[in-house]
């Protein structure tokens, strides 16, 4: 037998609205015959962009669902009928048109516009702002008047001033406290709030109590203050707060707060067991939530609940930004700090630009405990990702808050954690917004039309885009991020394959992981030199053995560097600048002999250019004699490891910067990688080798030294980020060791390091853990690998010149001994140079 | 006279020449070799060797029209869409091993020569 039970839901607001939609989502129709009372005559609308009645938005286009939405889901919606009475007993509910027996009660009547007990508070012209009907009244009202207050400088107030002002009307607020906004800002944010509201042209008075409210001689209206000063006005809307909607609760006798509001526990009951609370007129641990996020988290606990679901009403952040006349305000967590002993405060205080921002941080400086800005919104989506995720602060916490000098560390979407809270309004994580792509979303709308994310207070908006830009970037580029035609796998995907199942030619690889079945398996000039660089960074064999060289760019198969002309530079290691006079003379002989162009390059060498093919075996024999060794210009490799003069001859040195930088580059010199590595030492924090644009950088302290990565000079430039301080010898190896393995490992084809953490998710925290604290257990691995390929270098060039089937390939011509006669130069400032 | 030593031009004049050796070749990948004959100026041609694949040797000019240097037998051999192609080392166009055509530019096309092996030998069509 299946007689439906009565479930009544008193109040169509935003919350009642919002918990019918659960419950249908839920199936709930199948068990319960829903009824819902609005007193309002409208049905359900968006409360929050109420003030866009103003500017141009009717009743219909703030309506929460379709015209037929109940009708079509089977529920009844009873508009414009107010419920007078709960009989608990009975178990009825009475309204002006009968009465109504229910098994469930759910009450979401939210709240009221409070209205001060002043003297006079009830003649024409005195206005409250919070239905459409009240706005209807203040839009009649405001016909006849030029002026018009606003009493109460809090939020609503301000918006409510805002939609005077928007009626033409000469505006003021009266605050009460001695600022406006005293909930959300502090007095320095508060004095800056004023003077920008000032500007705007609405007058502001503060410390000011309405004493009572009498007919006036040139408005309508006389306000009467505390003081007997006067204000006169045509209108004025009460915006001092609200209180909870709890007659009918009272009434019936369920517990209220000492100050109203319905009590409820964790699952949204009141006293009463048949009886739920949802929203404003809700009190959840001594606190009622003025705003929708939470409302609706309660509509989805109590839906919950009345399915035979279980889910807990945990409370809700009240963290808030508006743009107020304009004025960008946010408040998020302890904004005053007041909440937590030992919190700390940054301010920030601009007077010219207008600009305040206040951050409270935990006395051990590393989580977000609340901020406040005023002025300027831009940093409220990072910092509250800091604040709801508890994510660890940057090592100088006022960096979030200091006016970008380029290095504030924005918290892209990729550093947020799943969990992360993007609409607060809908419960939407990032997790969740990725599963909505999964499972088809394509776009933003896509996305917002599954999760509703977005589609409460607007607030999320900018951070919603970004993080289905990177969800939808991240998907679609695992789409493409296929190598290329001959390989459906990512460069990480690829490398993992390769060290995984040791294998060691591109041929193997090919048969095994590649499109061999399709086309002729011959691979391109994407793949080729990328599965090169795998297999050089996992065993490092000799990259002209014959079953490489096919793979190499130009490049790499004559191990210099292809000139525009045909020609080839030849630049040997001059590992951290240091050159003997000896070996300076030699470099100078040999490009004397062979003809070359010489300069000093930016990264403290010396190039020898215009090398024909033919030549370079020699050159290299000379070179090779005299004690170079390759300098893997031609390679994704490590390059260069600039140094400065350091303590050895610098007044200022703290350490022997070019000795560091000499062991470094020996260390390093030939480790293949995704893209080229380059190294800077400075001997102290002058920072003269400029260590700070390099993918490593170092910089001596008197401790040790301080390890940079991830900068970046060429075409977009980046400052390295600190990543450990006062290493010993030994620790900074260690460190490098395992930064660059990963980096080897993970990074894109042709990715520096600097991009590579910028895409990183979980950013250099996330490398800080993994490397420094070892959070995979994978450091002694990382530390191993780089140690055998260390111990496998050897110099490709020396390698080359002891092999003549290697040398085969330096002839330009396989059946005539001449060399390229196409190559023709010229001479400029006393040097050759291509024609 | 003059129609017996046509007629001796047309039995002993070989259609084609030797070039190189298969040994001068690397396997899947390019070298280059000097062509001059009394018919025709000099030129540089690029042979790429695709062992065990039909055809297998490929003569292509070795003059890269991009960036006018001859480098084309510096690139990497590949393939695109199942056809075999080299890539310009310079600025990177691709052009098809079988007629020369860019494939980034249909209007550029280098030019090609029949090759084969004879034995050991590599032979180009005079
Ligand atoms: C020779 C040199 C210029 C010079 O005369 O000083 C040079 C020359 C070339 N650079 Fe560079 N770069 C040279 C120092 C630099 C520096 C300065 C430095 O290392 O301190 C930078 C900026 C620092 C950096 O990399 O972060 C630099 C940023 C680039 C970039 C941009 C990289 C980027 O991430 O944005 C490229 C293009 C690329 O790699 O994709 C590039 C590419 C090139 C290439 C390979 C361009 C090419 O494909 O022909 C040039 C050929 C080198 C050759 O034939 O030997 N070169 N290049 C310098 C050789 C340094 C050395 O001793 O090895
Ligand atoms: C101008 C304005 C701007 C706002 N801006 C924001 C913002 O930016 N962000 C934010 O989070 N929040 C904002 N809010 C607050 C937000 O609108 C409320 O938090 C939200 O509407 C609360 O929903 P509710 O359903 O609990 O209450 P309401 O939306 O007020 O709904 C309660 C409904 O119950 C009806 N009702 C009451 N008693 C009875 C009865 N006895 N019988 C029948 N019906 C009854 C009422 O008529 C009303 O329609 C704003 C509010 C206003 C007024
Ligand atoms: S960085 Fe310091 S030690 Fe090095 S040269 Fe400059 S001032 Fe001297
Ligand atoms: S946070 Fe309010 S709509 Fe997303």
């Amino acid at each position: 037998m299946t007689t439906k039970q009565n479930l009544l839901i008193i109040g169509n607001g935003m919350v009642g609205h919002h918990l019918v939609e659960r419950l249908v989502e839920a199936g709930a129709c199948e068990r319960f015959a829903i009824t819902v009372f609005g007193e309002e005559r409208h049905r359900a609308y968006d409360r929050v962009h109420l003030s866009e009645y103003f500017t141009g938005r009717d009743a219909e286009s703030l309506a929460l669902c379709d015209a037929d939405y109940y009708d079509v889901q089977g529920v009844t919606l009873k508009s414009g009928e107010k419920v007078f009475e709960i009989d608990r007993e009975a178990k009825h509910v009475i309204t002006g048109q009968g009465r109504y027996a229910y098994d469930h009660l759910v009450l979401a009547t939210g709240s009221y516009p409070f209205v001060p007990p002043i003297e006079g508070r009830d003649q024409q012209g005195c206005l409250v702002y919070r239905t459409l009907e009240d706005l209807d009244a203040i839009r009649d009202a405001a016909e006849h008047a030029t002026n018009g207050v606003v009493v109460g400088g809090g939020l609503l107030g301000l918006e409510a001033a805002n939609a005077l002002r928007g009626l033409n009307l000469d505006t003021a607020v009266v605050e009460f406290a001695p600022r406006l906004m005293p909930m959300q800002v502090d007095t320095d944010g508060g004095a800056l709030l004023k003077e920008k509201i000032e500007s705007l042209g609405v007058q502001v008075l503060t410390e000011r109590a309405t004493q009572r409210i009498e007919k006036g001689e040139q408005s309508r209206l006389r306000m009467v203050f505390q003081d007997d000063k006067i204000l006169e006005t045509d209108l004025i809307v009460f915006s001092a707060g609200i209180r909870p909607q709890d007659d009918l609760a009272r009434a019936c006798g369920l517990t209220l707060g000492e100050r109203g509001g319905v009590m409820i526990d964790d699952h949204c009951r009141t006293s009463d067991p048949a009886i739920f609370a949802v929203g404003e007129v809700a009190l959840w641990n001594q606190s009622i939530f003025g705003l929708v996020a939470p409302g609706y988290q309660m509509a989805k606990v109590a839906a919950a609940n009345l399915t035979g679901g279980e889910a807990r009403f945990g409370g809700a952040d009240m963290s808030t930004k508006l743009k107020l006349l304009g004025v960008d305000v946010g408040a998020i967590g302890d904004a005053h700090g007041d909440r937590t002993p030992g919190a700390r405060m940054f301010r920030y205080l601009d007077p010219l630009t207008q600009v305040y921002r206040k951050l409270v941080v935990s006395s051990d400086g590393k989580k977000l405990l609340g901020a406040m800005l005023v002025g300027d919104n831009a940093a409220y989506d990072t910092l509250l990702q800091y604040y709801a995720n508890a994510l660890e602060l940057p090592k100088e916490p006022a960096s979030l808050i200091l006016p970008q000098s380029g290095a504030a560390p924005a918290l892209g979407a990729d550093a947020l954690p799943d969990t992360a809270m993007i609409c607060s309004c809908h419960n939407v994580t990032k997790g969740g917004i990725r599963e909505a792509i999964n499972e088809g979303a394509l776009d933003l709308g896509g996305v917002k039309g599954a999760t509703k994310a977005s589609t409460g207070c607007g607030g999320c908006a900018t951070l919603l885009k970004s993080v289905v830009d990177h969800e939808l970037a991240a998907q679609g580029v695992e789409v493409d991020h296929s190598l290329c035609e001959h390989f459906a796998y990512t460069r990480q995907a690829l490398f993992d394959i390769v060290r995984v199942e040791g294998i060691k030619t591109f041929s193997e690889l090919m048969e095994k992981h590649g499109s061999a079945g399709r086309g002729h398996g011959l691979g391109c000039d994407i793949c080729k030199p990328t599965v090169s660089s795998i297999l050089a960074s996992c065993f490092n064999e000799p990259i002209m053995d014959a079953a490489h060289v096919p793979l190499q760019d130009t490049n790499d198969t004559f191990m210099a560097n292809m000139q525009k002309n045909g020609t080839y530079s030849v630049v040997p290691r001059i590992a951290g600048g240091e050159i003997t006079p000896d070996k300076l003379v030699v470099l100078g002989q040999v490009a004397q002999k062979f003809d070359l162009y010489t300069k000093i390059t930016g990264g403290q060498r010396i190039d020898l250019f215009g090398a024909r093919l033919d030549d370079l075996p020699a050159i290299w024999g000379e070179l090779i004699e005299a004690g170079f060794e390759t300098g893997h210009a031609y390679g994704k490799s490590v390059r260069t490891v600039k140094s400065c003069v350091g303590s050895t001859w610098c007044r200022y040195g703290v350490q022997d910067s070019v000795g560091m930088a000499i062991k470094l580059e020996h260390r390093y010199k030939g480790l293949r990688a995704p893209h080229k590595i380059k190294f800077g030492v400075s001997g102290c924090t002058r920072e003269c080798a400029e260590a700070q644009s390099k993918d490593i950088g170092v910089i001596a302290t008197e401790n040790g030294w301080n390890l940079y990565v991830c900068g970046n000079g060429g075409m977009r430039p980046r400052h390295a980020e600190l990543f450990a301080t006062d290493l010993d010898d030994e620790a900074l190896y260690r460190t490098i060791d395992r930064f660059l393995m990963l980096y080897v490992r993970t990074a894109d084809r042709l990715q520096r390091t600097s991009v590579w953490r910028e895409n990183l998710e979980g950013g250099l925290d996330y490398l800080k853990e993994v490397i420094l604290e070892d959070s995979l257990s994978i450091g002694d691995e990382l530390e191993r690998q780089m140690q055998t390929l260390i111990e496998r270098y050897e110099c490709e060039w020396a390698n080359a010149l002891s092999d003549p089937e290697k040398l085969k390939r330096f002839r330009s011509f396989v059946n005539d001994e001449r060399p390229d006669p196409s190559i023709i130069m010229t001479s400029e400032r006393g040097q050759l140079r291509p024609a | 006279m003059t129609s017996a030593a046509l007629a001796l031009k047309g039995v002993s004049a070989p259609a084609w020449q030797p070039l190189c050796h298969r040994s001068d070749l690397v396997a899947f990948s390019g070298v280059v070799a000097w062509r001059e004959t009394p018919q025709s100026k000099p030129c540089q041609i690029a042979l790429f060797y695709l062992p065990s694949h039909t055809p297998e040797l490929y003569a292509l000019d070795h003059f890269d029209p991009f960036s006018n240097a001859f480098v084309i037998g510096r690139g990497i051999v590949g393939d695109l869409d199942g056809e075999p192609v080299i890539a310009s080392p310079i600025y990177k166009q691709h052009f098809r091993l079988s007629n020369g055509q860019c494939l980034e530019d249909e209007s550029v096309a280098l030019r090609t020569w029949p090759v084969r092996f004879d034995g050991d030998r590599v032979l180009i069509e005079a």
